[in-house]
């Protein structure tokens, strides 16, 4: 699950990150409040689930409260775009106002869980501001990591080392060693799978605060924290698939226009795989689970008809928990209800597939049952032209 | 023969009394498999209803692995209590853990991945269909009927996607030695490395069928391993190559990020390491009987 900014630097505050002061505000006067509180010279920062936010104008400085509301009001409800929002940008509902500090140095650290070693890894580099996979993919030797145990947390000897890689001294180097335990005890503490402090600043005064944060939270541990269960942002998520989340299916929008209903999160990614392969586009990703019922199914079918885009769907089921009867069951009774007029090719293989077969066939509703995964592909891309052709 | 399971094996299932823990223990008991033992705690010394005489249910796996000399355990434990579930098994060192539960929270599997350092236990999963030794033993979830004795190895990431491989090759009249599925986690007890490393070693396996998806670098470890030391054929095919980067496609590891776990690079470390590479997932079945055909030798 992602947060946004001011969630997240909410949270590190608790663990004793440094943070910088300040607030969210979704109005221009609530900015103008928090700036003329802070005093001085503010930053005002566009609150959405991506990065990129600067370079899109989602971050301005202001002089003073008056200047803080000026920018707020031009920030409050742009459509930001940046290169993680796709062209369709996000609309910006809320600004955090925070102090601006003197900066001496940009750094950069963050942990994720390293799938080799099975352990959660401290990174750093003197190269903050940059994006980190560009530093990794360039100069690679620029990034400092450490793995550490979960359970006993990133050791001050350890942090210490970190700290003097950056080239840290003195009580900055001491302040920075304590700020990343600190952060290595709120990424275990609240189940995060990634967080990422860019930049990280030293001041001039030899404070090291984190001037950005993201963190993402596990979601499959959301169950032992119900208080960070309240910060999911249902806004920032597409609304089919927030709506999908809901009935337990996994839906993922892309850009083609053959929609895809397969079980299994593995086969529907190949299944999206062949479409393309037979020269068609994917419309989506939509696993419905292994153990899908008929009202599921039914739901994962008007969840793919929502979406514009598509002209033919492509049904691929390998029955082992869920069963072809069910998935047929569910698809008839889905078709009938939303009066499909979209060509719908099934393949299905596995438990009760000729009952799943003969379900299909006394609907009376015109389905293309395919033989195999292949001919599936080629009849749904088919399909999806001529769809097409006459559309156009 | 086959890897790391066959009709000598005997099944302990932890979550015997669940729903899905009581119906899969039914399944894989009709497929063959010996079902010697349940595990819940608080209902030991009751018996479950299976087969004519019933199984035992224990509280705790220690007492199920001394009463009934359980030398594999399958879990069907919900998540919050998987990994007590997988450590347990471990502790009593059950040889074998296969757990199929999936949504684990990753910083349990990181704190079960540091105590399994140095064990006795395999583990399999999590998030995984299982294993199967076709005619043997099927500890899992997959359909049984679909398989076929033989002699070609599967691992794979996935569930589904490993059925269908299985499909085509029973359908082309080939039969596989063990299908194998590691599970869609980012951390996981077997990797594709450590199955092919088993499959390289076991004499009644002629092929390798080697099935990933986006996400992590377990692809490109095990082509580095073939590499070196496999000379049996072997046949690959990587699942979302048309998939989006930066989404999760289902599976908790199967994620592109930072630019890395992507399909091409996945499928070059494979195609350098000397396996036939399928661009299509229709295709796995038939290259598979090439391989075997030409009785290729890397």
């Amino acid at each position: 699950m992602k947060i946004h900014e001011y969630q997240a630097k909410d949270l590190l505050r608790q663990f004793r990150v440094a943070v910088p002061r300040g607030r969210v505000a979704a109005t221009a006067a609530e900015a103008e409040a928090i700036a003329r509180e802070l005093g001085g010279r503010v930053v005002v920062k566009a609150q959405i689930h991506a990065g990129g936010r600067g370079k899109g104008g989602g971050v301005k400085l202001a002089d003073g409260a008056q200047q803080a509301r000026a920018v707020a009001e031009t920030i409050l409800g742009m459509t930001l775009v940046t290169h993680q929002t796709g062209p369709e940008g996000r609309l910006v509902r809320q600004v955090l106002v925070e102090e601006t500090l003197p900066i001496a140095r940009e750094l950069y650290a963050g942990i994720v869980v390293d799938r080799v070693s099975g352990q959660p890894v401290f990174m750093v580099s003197a190269a903050g501001g940059m994006e980190i996979e560009e530093v990794a993919a360039t100069k690679p030797e620029a990034i400092l990591k450490m793995p550490f145990d979960a359970g006993y947390g990133l050791q001050p000897f350890a942090a210490r080392q970190l700290a003097f890689g950056l080239k840290l001294k003195g009580a900055a180097a001491t302040a920075a060693a304590a700020m990343f335990i600190a952060l290595a005890r709120a990424f275990v503490a609240l189940d995060a799978s990634l967080a990422e402090i860019n930049p990280l600043v030293l001041t001039s005064d030899d404070r090291v605060i984190a001037l950005d944060a993201k963190l993402n939270l596990d979601d499959n541990a959301l169950y032992r924290h119900p208080e960070l269960k309240a910060l999911r942002d249902l806004k920032e998520e597409a609304p089919l698939e927030v709506e999908a989340s809901k009935y337990g299916l996994n839906y993922i929008k892309l850009d083609g226009n053959v929609a895809c209903m397969v079980n299994g999160a593995g086969l529907a990614m190949a299944t999206m795989d062949i479409i393309q392969y037979a020269g068609g586009r994917p419309a989506n990703f939509l696993d419905v689970g292994g153990g899908a019922n008929q009202e599921q199914v039914r739901h994962a079918f008007e969840i793919l008809l929502q979406d514009a885009n598509v002209k033919a769907v492509l049904i691929n089921i390998f029955g082992g928990i869920l069963r072809c009867d069910t998935l047929a069951a569910g698809v008839v009774e889905a078709a009938r209800a939303t009066q499909l007029a979209l060509p719908l090719v099934i393949r299905m293989e596995g438990t009760n597939v000729e009952q799943g077969r003969a379900i299909l066939a006394a609907s009376g509703l015109k389905i293309t049952v395919a033989a195999s995964m292949k001919d599936a592909a080629e009849k749904v891309v088919a399909a999806a032209r001529a769809a097409e052709r006459v559309s156009s | 023969m086959s890897i790391l399971v066959n009709r000598s094996t005997r099944l302990l299932v932890q979550g015997i009394t669940g729903r899905e823990g009581s119906f899969h223990a039914r399944m894989c008991r009709e497929y063959g498999t010996q079902v010697v033992a349940g595990v819940t705690p608080g209902k030991g010394g009751t018996v479950h209803p299976l087969g004519e005489a019933g199984v035992p249910v224990f509280d705790t796996v220690a007492e199920a692995k001394a009463a009934t000399g359980a030398d594999a355990s399958v879990i069907f434990v919900p998540p919050p209590f998987a990994a007590d579930a997988i450590l347990e098994a471990a502790a009593a060192e059950i040889p074998l853990i296969v757990c199929i539960t999936e949504g684990i929270p990753t910083l349990d599997m990181v704190r079960v991945h540091a105590l399994l350092r140095g064990s006795r236990s395999r583990l399999i999963g999590p998030n995984c269909p299982g294993i199967i030794t076709p005619g043997e033993c099927k500890i899992g979830i997959m359909p049984g009927h679909i398989h076929r004795p033989g002699n070609v190895g599967i691992v794979s990431r996935s569930g589904t996607l490993t059925y269908e491989a299985v499909h085509q090759l029973t359908q082309l009249g080939i039969g596989q030695s063990t299908a194998i599925g590691i599970g869609g986690d980012p951390i996981i007890g077997t990797s594709h490395r450590d199955a092919i490393e088993l499959f390289q070693q076991d004499p009644a396996t002629e092929a390798i069928v080697l099935i990933g998806e986006i996400g992590g670098s377990g692809e490109e470890e095990a082509a580095a391993y073939v590499r070196e030391h496999v000379r049996k054929p072997m046949v690959g095919f990587i699942a979302g190559q048309t998939a989006p980067p930066g989404r999760r496609m289902g599976h908790a590891g199967a994620i592109i990020s930072g630019g890395k776990g992507t399909a091409a690079e996945k499928m070059a470390a494979m195609k350098a390491a000397g396996i036939e590479v399928c661009a299509s997932p229709a295709e796995i079945g038939a290259t598979v009987a090439a391989v075997l055909g030409a009785g290729a030798r890397r």
